[in-house]
């Protein structure tokens, strides 16, 4: 009887290891994939592949939604780190949430198709490239909290750093364009995106704080 | 068998319910409390292996009991065992984790003062220090096993869902190993006043096998903790497991080898033997409070981590109960023994 639970656990685990780790996998693809959006999005030339991008992230975004709510069925059914479920379950779903953001900037992109002049490009391409940074590194404090308890500081650290980058990015490029003579309905519709973008990072920065929080909770 | 031996052995088997209840708790106490094993699992091992270990290695400590006091008739027996319970249970109901070995302790001193047998100073300042001994090595032993786990588990970088998994499968092992050793070391407090007058004979099985009068007395006290495991001990196994200490499931299983380490050290009639024929000090073989060694581990455990997170004010109370106990379990001996004789003429001693 022990034996067999016993199977079944290490079984579960295993599985469940695989699911969590290819659900950062997915956060770290969505950024790649955002990373390219933007460019691509900006040569107006290649609409066809941009919505080919966006189709590509919200098919993402749906595995996501679903890895969550497996992982949440097997910890509460299996009663798996009953110290750790709900932080764990809270943090899955905080990411879930980042996800949703970035698909949520696809979709706007796509619907209101603002119109970015040329000068403003390679600053918005900057901000988005900071932006994935700092999603990348919250993914390896994720991954730190699961597996290496010593490093999260670190790689928090590094999510707080890329957090102030974009920070900065975002100040300059909202200056810029308020400083231009677009028309003000331009200028307010640009700034929504290049906010949008940044917030991406906050959502970042606050989900590294609570990971901090759950690997001392976590500790031994 | 006369009815009358079975009612005495009723006074035994009742202690065997208490300790069931509460010092069985123990070992599975972190873990049950933590939620990292179910109470059904707990119980059924904690069942199984308090037997084994009764039946295996629960003679060591029942001579030294038996050399506190040799009880030498059945109401006797019977007045110390009702007298250990009846101990126990108040305690209980107060709500502190005590010990049917002090209990019982108690119980036969005040048996000896009774009847005006002599009292083997020598045995009872032995369990006496072992008493002190048993929390502070508990205590040691898991901080040393903490600091040890802690720094592998960093360094091997595992996985919280298979640090999980591992932790579970080392909590069960660790609780039979507990329990083990609980039925070994604690089999003498329900038990061991009955064998020198044992109602039993010895049965040869198939001429394989020789089931003693002193087996067949302590497989009925390892049932009787079994019944006690299942009826009473989740409500202890909680209580156990979050009041003293919030603790990490890793460190529920440090408290639990420690406590089982701690406990098998005090009945292991091998590593006594041992410790003698390389010129060392023997380990005596004692009865000792599994609750004494549990919560010596986790305050162990509370002290490595600065001190701060343990309740004092609660492990102040747990120590005034520890002193308590065998003092209010002498004169509710002396009360039953003066009723037996009094009241159902009952000869209590020969």
């Amino acid at each position: 009887m022990f034996g067999l639970k016993s199977a079944s656990l290490f079984g579960d685990t295993k599985k469940l290891e695989r699911e969590i780790d290819e659900f950062v996998d997915i956060v770290s693809e969505v950024g790649l994939v955002f990373k390219s959006i933007v460019p691509t999005y900006l040569n107006h030339s290649a609409n066809g592949k941009f919505e080919e991008m966006v189709e590509k992230v919200k098919e993402m975004e749906s595995k996501a939604d679903k890895i969550t709510k497996d992982v949440e069925h097997t910890l509460y059914e299996e009663t798996l780190i009953p110290d750790a479920r709900s932080d764990v379950l809270r943090l899955l779903e905080h990411i879930d949430e980042l996800i949703g953001m970035y698909q949520g900037n696809c979709y706007h992109f796509s619907i209101q198709k603002p119109n970015f002049p040329k000068e403003f490009h390679q600053d918005l391409i900057e901000l988005t490239e900071t932006v994935v940074n700092c999603v990348e590194s919250l993914c390896l404090t994720v991954r730190s909290f699961f597996r290496d308890i010593k490093s999260v500081r670190d790689n928090a650290h590094k999510v707080t750093f890329y957090e102030k980058e974009s920070d900065i990015k975002f100040s300059s490029l909202a200056r810029r364009i308020f400083d231009s003579e677009l028309p003000l309905d331009q200028k307010m519709h640009l700034r929504y995106f290049v906010e949008k973008i940044d917030r991406i990072c906050d959502q970042a920065e606050d989900i590294a704080d609570e990971v901090q929080i759950y690997a001392i909770k976590r500790s031994v | 068998m006369d009815i009358t031996i079975l009612i005495f052995l009723f006074g035994g088997l009742f202690l065997g319910w208490s300790l069931g209840a509460n010092d069985a708790a123990n070992v599975f106490g972190t873990a049950v409390g933590t939620r990292m094993v179910s109470f059904t699992s707990a119980a059924i091992i904690c069942s199984v292996f308090v037997i084994l270990g009764a039946i295996i290695s629960g003679a060591g400590t029942t001579e030294t009991l038996g050399k506190l006091g040799a009880i030498n008739a059945l109401p006797g027996a019977f007045a110390a065992c009702v007298a250990a319970g009846i101990s126990v249970y108040l305690m209980t109901k107060v709500g502190l984790p005590v010990s049917t070995t002090q209990a019982i302790v108690g119980a036969i001193v005040g048996w000896n003062l009774y009847t005006g047998s002599s009292t083997n100073i020598q045995v009872l300042v032995t369990i006496l220090a072992t008493w002190i001994l048993c929390p502070i090595i508990a205590g040691v032993t898991a901080m040393g096993l903490f600091t040890f786990t802690k720094r592998f588990i960093l360094n091997r970088k595992l996985h919280i869902l298979r640090l999980d998994a591992y932790t579970r499968t080392a909590l069960l092992l660790a609780g039979a190993f507990g329990a083990y050793s609980l039925g070994a070391n604690n089999i003498a407090n329900v038990m061991g006043v009955f064998v020198p007058i044992s109602p039993f004979t010895d049965i040869n099985i198939s001429n394989l096998f020789i089931f003693s009068s002193k087996e067949q007395l302590f497989l009925l006290g390892g049932l009787a903790i079994a019944v006690g495991v299942f009826t009473y001990s989740k409500k202890v196994m909680y209580t156990v497991g979050n009041d003293l200490l919030k603790m990490s499931p890793v460190a529920a299983f440090i408290v639990v080898v420690s406590h089982s380490i701690v406990l098998f050290l005090f009945a292991s009639q091998g590593i006594s033997d041992f410790l003698q024929s390389i010129n060392l000090p023997s380990i005596p073989l004692v009865p000792v409070s599994s609750s004494q060694a549990v919560v010596g581990g986790v305050i162990g455990i509370g002290l490595l981590k600065g001190g701060k997170e343990v309740q004092w004010s609660i492990a102040g109370r747990i120590s005034l109960g520890w002193v308590m106990l065998p003092i209010i379990a002498a004169i509710v001996s002396l009360i039953v023994l003066f009723v037996l004789e009094n009241i159902f003429n009952l000869q209590v001693s020969f």
